[in-house]
């Protein structure tokens, strides 16, 4: 059977590829564009909706919220969706009181960083409990920061007083290994947890040092 | 030390979250190409190569991108400048290395698809790090990348000796080398304090 | 000879073919970052496995039906282009679904941009056929990646962490073999369901012969 010669087909112009390459990219962007768009507004929620759970979780006595963003220069009061600017959330209760502070702290633990949500009560120096904002620590061990009923235990109430002149803590938050605990500033470690458990000591450290100075310092300012 | 030193984040990305065996990323040439050492060897250089061109160029888009409100259109990005990277080291190594080049065969361009690539640059955006310490953070995934697969192709290589039942395909054979090399480099955590 | 030309017939094969013959994962073993990276648990498995689905799908679509539009030297750019978009349009909708499976998954939605399987389709299948036989094609292509996920995803999760899709399942006295859900284990689950697939292969190959051989007889 004799084969045709194949008709060599002409290479289409660099025009014709640079403009269908630009013309699939307009329609890709605007695609994407729309996709981001619609999603936005669900996407503020969710977020909202989380921060909100993780505030009321670790100050359990509010019934109310507002964002601030505190810093050296002071406090300043965020809107309500302005919720990822803030990096300080106060809890109020049903007559407007102050009940207490939520404020983010992080440190590295056993695989990555370790982010948490802690709250923090400024009348009575109290550190009222912490929720895991984000960890990846080995499941079953690290975890159990989280579950542990003896590691939340520390956190009745655990001690965060300020030294007299009000520029630091009179007793740095640290983890001491489990069984050993002997004052309230102190955390009890899980035992074949410990660098988890340290984690969340060093984040409370680092966060409390530098922070609660300052909340000291704006506290009226939190009133509603 | 310090959780965003430059030491840490070299060695978080070298042996403590290894790219490969502990973050999945890279697997196809994992599995492909790790037959012999030496090819091994190359293909991580390559990769190294390709990360630092394409790590710092994200990082360029990134604050491009930012700056006007763009943000979505981060993925697309990426990945056309991952493409053109791994075109420029595939003309290199083809000028400068014929033979390489011809033992590298189809993974070269395959190295575009390749997780580990876009991973990287998706994880530095995530973890929003510094010019700085995205180089010490490709560097860093670029050497644990070639230390799995040399690793990997040295215990393949040593295998191929070995009296290995017919029914246990070569992929399942390299998937639970894998998992092994995996399960060591599990001892790295908490490295570094 | 066949001229290419002509697509196939939509058959109940085109569908199929993606579960078992050519199944992505056991047979072809592409993508398997992402399978070994989000099958810690059943129900990440399966959320991945949808949202691959969804930007095979798409994607089939977009580029079978610009398949006499885009000329064959940028073919690769634009598939990739393609696959991008709607890889960050699910990025968005899983988010606004629910931010703690996007915590889950992690990176690995957008990584699904790399996954070969969907580059391989868009090349193999999408671009040669009408836009009904794609989608279909890549439907199964998208059902047989998600069978392979939950293959591993429930395995692990149910050895690793004693539940299946968050249901605790042997109360609190079973010791949970943790090393499953971390990184080694997604290892061994897949060696594991490859070697069983080989088996059976075998296992069919021999009988393929002991039957030839007693017909011969």
């Amino acid at each position: 059977m004799t084969e045709t010669a194949p008709v060599p087909t002409a290479s289409p112009s660099s025009l014709r590829l640079i403009a269908t390459l630009a013309g699939i990219a307009i329609m890709s962007g605007l695609l994407v564009a729309l996709a981001a768009e619609f999603t936005r507004e669900p996407i503020l929620k969710n977020r909202r909706e989380a921060l909100e759970k993780a505030v009321f979780t670790v100050l359990p006595e509010a019934t109310a919220r507002k964002n601030f963003l505190l810093n050296e220069s002071g406090l300043a009061p965020l809107g309500d969706d302005a919720i990822s600017e803030a990096n300080c959330y106060a809890g109020y209760n049903e007559s407007g009181e102050l009940v207490g502070v939520a404020i983010e702290a992080s440190a590295r633990g056993y695989q990555d960083v370790v982010k948490i949500l802690y709250g923090y009560n400024p009348h009575t120096n109290c550190i009222l409990g912490f929720t895991v904002l984000q960890s990846s620590e080995t499941p079953g061990l690290g975890d159990r920061v989280e579950t542990d009923p003896d590691f939340l235990a520390n956190f009745a109430c655990l001690e965060a007083t300020l030294n007299e002149a009000g520029t630091d803590l009179k007793n740095q938050i640290v983890t001491v290994k489990n069984g050993t605990k002997k004052h309230p500033w102190q955390i009890d470690a899980i035992s074949g947890a410990t660098v988890t458990s340290t984690a969340i000591g060093t984040a409370l450290q680092k966060s409390t040092t530098k922070l609660l100075p300052l909340i000291h310092k704006v506290e009226p300012e939190f009133a509603q | 030390m310090q959780p965003d030193s430059l030491t840490f984040i070299f060695l978080n990305a070298f042996v403590i979250n290894n790219f490969v065996l502990a973050m999945f990323l890279g697997l196809c040439p994992f599995l492909g190409v790790s037959g012999k050492i030496k090819t091994a060897a190359n293909m991580g250089l390559a990769v190294v190569f390709v990360m630092l061109v394409s790590s710092s160029s994200a990082y360029g888009i990134n604050l491009l991108l930012a700056k006007f409100n763009l943000e979505f259109l981060r993925l697309i990005c990426y990945i056309a400048v991952i493409a053109s990277a791994v075109q420029l080291v595939e003309m290199a190594i083809k000028k400068f290395s014929p033979a390489l080049f011809r033992a590298l065969g189809i993974f070269l361009p395959l190295i575009t698809t390749n997780c580990a690539i876009l991973g990287l640059a998706l994880f530095q955006t995530n973890r929003e790090y510094n010019f700085p310490q995205s180089l010490a953070f490709s560097v860093g995934a670029g050497a644990g990348f070639t230390l799995a697969l040399v690793l990997m192709a040295g215990l393949r290589e040593k295998l191929e000796l070995a009296d290995v039942p017919d029914v246990v395909t070569s992929a399942a054979l390299a998937l639970t080398l894998g998992g092994l090399l995996s399960l060591a480099f599990m001892g790295f955590a908490g490295l570094g304090g | 000879m066949k001229d290419p030309r002509i697509p196939d017939p939509l058959s109940w094969s085109v569908f199929t073919q993606g579960i078992w013959r050519d199944n992505p994962v056991f047979v072809m073993l592409l993508g398997l970052c992402p399978l070994l990276a989000v099958t810690n648990t059943a129900m990440n498995a399966l959320a991945m496995g949808l949202a691959t689905t969804f930007v095979l799908v798409c994607s089939g679509t977009l580029v079978s039906l610009l398949q006499r539009v885009i000329p064959k030297q940028v073919r690769i750019a634009a598939y990739i282009i393609i696959i991008a978009t709607f890889v960050t349009i699910v990025d968005y909708a899983i988010q606004a679904i629910s931010l703690d499976l996007h915590k889950a998954l992690g990176a690995f939605i957008q990584l699904i941009v790399v996954n070969c399987v969907i580059l391989g389709r868009a090349e193999a299948y999408a671009s040669k056929n009408p836009v009904v036989n794609a989608i279909v094609n890549a439907f199964g292509m998208g059902v047989g990646f998600t069978l392979a996920l939950l293959s591993l995803g429930i395995v692990r999760e149910i050895i690793g962490s004693g539940s299946l899709f968050g249901i605790d399942l042997f109360g609190a006295q079973f010791q949970p073999w943790a090393v499953f859900v971390l990184p080694p284990g997604g290892f061994f689950v897949l060696a594991f369901w490859l070697f069983v697939f080989s088996l059976m292969r075998k296992r069919k190959e021999t009988r393929a012969k002991q039957e030839e051989v007693a017909r011969a007889a």
